[in-house]
């Protein structure tokens, strides 16, 4: 009976530690983003960007959260008061609880006790995060609705239409991934990226394509190579999750004023505030584990448990560099167009290249039949992405289509 | 002490005070958030009984899914607009009450009766915890589905499809009321439904 | 034979990370091209180090004992909550408290509210919300699927894309029926 209380104090103890360094890295992380942010689209757009607070102004995040901290947080008498005090928090737990089942590093061994780079790797690792996206909704719904205020009710419901519509592409769009791997644990998806391609042999007796397949013993095993689609669904679902532009609808400045969060000030805006950098930050390590790689890249002999994290890192940070991009190159979606892309375009995409990838993956049917199969099914894909869309000239006939999301 | 007892209690205490919690509020809303309170409690009762996707199921569908309908129904009527006492049904109240009292009586059969019941399911306990060890939860389910519970499987897309059809009469009859959304918005979709019938 | 066009924009991008306006995206570029050559040194073939797959008839030295697994996402799920917390009982105590009347107003662009804030939403986003419903149980369904359909065979492949095509075909029906329209 002591046995088992030593072992769970041991787990407890290993799991608090992992959990609180996690924990401060994260909010570090997410405070630096909000930095790289600002200079980077400050770059961008010719500016300087923050530069009076430490050394290139990297103490800026922290200046921030110090006046955000001791300013005056009030609660307008229309509001609800227990939902309005909660809604900063439901909006910004969920977000960082998902980064528990992301292997951020290889393992080290402490004593005969193995720690593994990661808070918990369970078996239903994708569908954790799936469902901590899904949990991730209340805190928009609950700040629109209980701020009792015009402004927030509308950009609450519209960001909450807008995240389920994209929560069911996102969902459908980790299901390929799934089924190359053969698992739901992130930790055994990124082993099974680990190293490189290795011998080609798909090509063999096609006469150039046989000498370039040598080049995929040098490319790493990622599965972004196999499975681009997916990572451009999971990518643009994402990025519409973490309410991000272009889809930062819910916060249009110019029809609704600041969205769910214009009733809020003081240390609970600062939350949602931060809560969407650090969806941005555990969205993009979830992205790099999935098909990056995650924490796998070479390494030199000295410290080897410090290289797969500094590799991990450096691959988020470029995701998240990605992500910034887009804000300073995109102008923001209608919201028409957006539940368009959601529903007729991104969802029937998913729903495809989880067909072709089941076709792909199969055995037993000869490669002529599957390469036939693939061909055509690309045709289909490029054939209905470009139907009806009134910028294409070639498409078959842009009136008829009903799919078109402007009127 | 066990820690699986503690974290039974955890959750009991978490269930059963926000049901109670849900039946009390006033306000639809604080009703529906006890009920997402209530549902995260489930989750965790079939992560106790190593049920691992029906838990991640219950989060992502019941918790993340369903309660966001029911908010929208509650933002859809309009939260301040005060309960009817009157019953648009006559009779349901008798009749409800007869339901749950019959439903009162069968739980109290089965808790009454639930260590006869429970049995066997040492064995099943332990069979499923050799379930979850050697092909793994998800693996163990997806090979009892695809194969004995495959009709109810494939039943389940006709439900789903079956029930798109009904979201769609549905709209199409509250479509045809006037002024159920807020302002311009409906006013221009139902103009754009009258010029196209 | 190389594409030129390829090589043309490499260029380009070289260029442009010298100018200062463009700098950022392409110094990106850079970084791209610079990662591609450093996985050279990539240990090839081999994996490095995956115990779970490779080793799975092996004992691992701790056996994924997934109760622990969730009882650490439980401190997790506590510490952040106490965190939380705590920052806001804090800011409590350090912030200031001045209370006016017209601070409590609700914000409606500067002149005074009319009616009250929670108004009836539009029958639209309920539609949305039961599509939403049907179609992530869907995907709820396909992921236990998607570990196992290898093992299973013709079969279960079959079985899937019978329920993918009722499903594809409800989808289909929704936006021949004008369901998915927002305007």
């Amino acid at each position: 009976m002591s046995g088992v209380v030593d072992l769970i104090g041991a787990v407890a103890l290993i799991g608090l530690i992992k959990v609180v360094v996690v924990f401060v890295a994260l909010l570090l992380t997410a405070a630096l983003v909000t930095y790289m942010e600002r200079k980077v689209i400050a770059d961008m757009q010719a500016r300087v960007g923050p530069n009076r607070w430490g050394p290139f102004g990297l103490l800026q995040a922290i200046a921030d959260g110090i006046k955000l901290f001791f300013k005056e947080d009030f609660r307008p008498a229309a509001a609800d008061r227990w939902t309005y005090a909660i809604a900063p928090a439901a909006a910004m737990v969920p977000s960082f609880l998902a980064i528990a089942v992301v292997p951020l590093g290889d393992h080290v061994t402490v004593g005969d006790r193995r720690v593994d780079f990661v808070i918990a790797d369970i078996n239903i690792g994708i569908l954790y995060f799936l469902a901590m996206g899904s949990l991730g909704v209340y805190g928009v719904v609950l700040a629109g609705w209980a701020s009792g205020s015009k402004y927030p009710l509308l950009g609450g419901v519209r960001s909450t239409a807008q995240l389920i519509s994209y929560e069911i592409a996102l969902g459908l769009s980790l299901v390929p991934i799934a089924m190359v791997a053969g698992s739901l644990s992130l930790s055994d998806i990124v082993a099974a990226q680990a190293g490189t391609v290795g011998n080609v042999t798909f090509f063999d007796g096609i006469p150039v394509l046989e000498q370039l397949q040598d080049i995929f013993s040098i490319v790493p095993n990622w599965y972004i190579w196999s499975q681009w689609p997916a990572f451009a669904i999971f990518f643009v679902a994402g990025i519409a999750e973490t309410n991000r532009a272009p889809f930062d609808l819910p916060e249009a400045e110019t029809e609704l004023i600041a969205g769910y969060h214009t009733e809020y000030s003081g240390i609970r805006f600062a939350m949602f505030y931060l809560g969407e950098y650090i969806h941005v930050v555990v969205l993009s390590a979830v992205a790099v584990s999935l098909f990056f790689g995650g924490w796998h890249g070479p390494g030199l002999g000295i410290l080897p448990w410090l290289w797969p994290l500094l590799w991990f890192l450096a691959k988020t940070l470029v995701v998240v560099y990605l992500i910034i991009w887009l804000r300073a190159t995109l102008p923001r979606l209608r919201y028409d167009r957006l539940m368009w892309l959601g529903w007729k375009r991104l969802i029937p995409a998913a729903l495809l290249w989880i067909v072709v990838t089941a076709t792909v993956n199969t055995e037993g049917v000869s490669r002529n039949i599957r390469l036939a199969v693939f061909v055509v099914l690309a045709g289909l894909i490029l054939a209905w992405v470009g139907r009806g869309d009134p910028r294409l000239a070639f498409a078959v006939n842009p009136q008829s289509g009903d799919d078109r999301g402007s009127a | 002490m066990n820690l699986e007892y503690f974290v039974f209690g955890v959750m009991f205490v978490m269930a059963l005070g926000a049901s109670l919690a849900m039946l009390f509020a006033r306000n639809a809303v604080h009703a529906a958030l006890f009920l997402v309170v209530t549902q995260v409690a489930l989750a965790l009762g079939f992560l106790l009984q190593g049920a691992f996707f029906v838990a991640a199921v219950q989060i992502i569908l019941y918790a993340g899914a369903i309660m966001v309908l029911f908010l929208f129904v509650i933002m859809l009527l309009g939260v301040d607009t005060r309960e009817a006492l009157i019953d648009p049904l006559p009779g349901q109240r008798p009749l409800a009450i007869g339901l749950g009292g019959l439903l009162a009586a069968e739980i109290l059969w089965v808790a009454v009766r639930g260590v006869e019941l429970a049995a066997g399911g040492e064995d099943q306990a332990t069979a499923l915890t050799e379930l979850n060890q050697n092909p793994g939860n998800v693996k163990a389910l997806a090979a009892e589905l695809f194969s004995r519970y495959l009709l109810p499987f494939e039943a389940t897309s006709v439900l789903l499809v079956v029930a798109i059809v009904g979201v769609m009469v549905l709209a199409r009859r509250i479509g045809r009321v006037p002024n159920t959304g807020t302002g311009a918005e409906s006013a221009s979709g139902s103009d754009k439904e009258g010029a196209a019938a | 034979m190389p594409d030129s066009g390829v090589f043309e924009y490499l260029a380009a991008g070289l260029r442009g990370a010298v100018s200062r306006t463009n700098a950022l995206p392409n110094c990106a570029f850079c970084v791209l091209v610079f990662g591609l050559s450093a996985t050279l040194s990539y240990p090839r073939g081999s994996p490095r180090s995956c115990s779970h797959i490779a080793t799975s008839g092996a004992v691992p030295a701790v056996p994924r004992d997934y109760f622990s697994q969730y009882i650490t996402i439980g401190i997790f799920v506590l510490v952040g909550l106490g965190l939380v917390g705590v920052t806001l009982q804090l800011a409590r105590l350090v912030r200031p408290n001045v209370p006016t009347r017209e601070k409590y107003t609700t914000y409606e662009s500067g002149i005074d509210p009319i009616g009250r804030g929670w108004t009836q939403t539009n029958v639209r986003y309920y539609i949305f919300a039961l599509l939403f419903v049907i179609f992530d149980v869907e995907a709820v369904f396909l992921f236990p699927w998607a570990i196992v359909f290898e093992r299973l065979g013709t079969q279960a492949f079959i079985e899937m894309l019978i329920f993918i095509a009722i499903l594809a075909f409800a989808l289909l029906y929704a936006i021949r029926k004008k369901m998915l329209e927002w305007l």
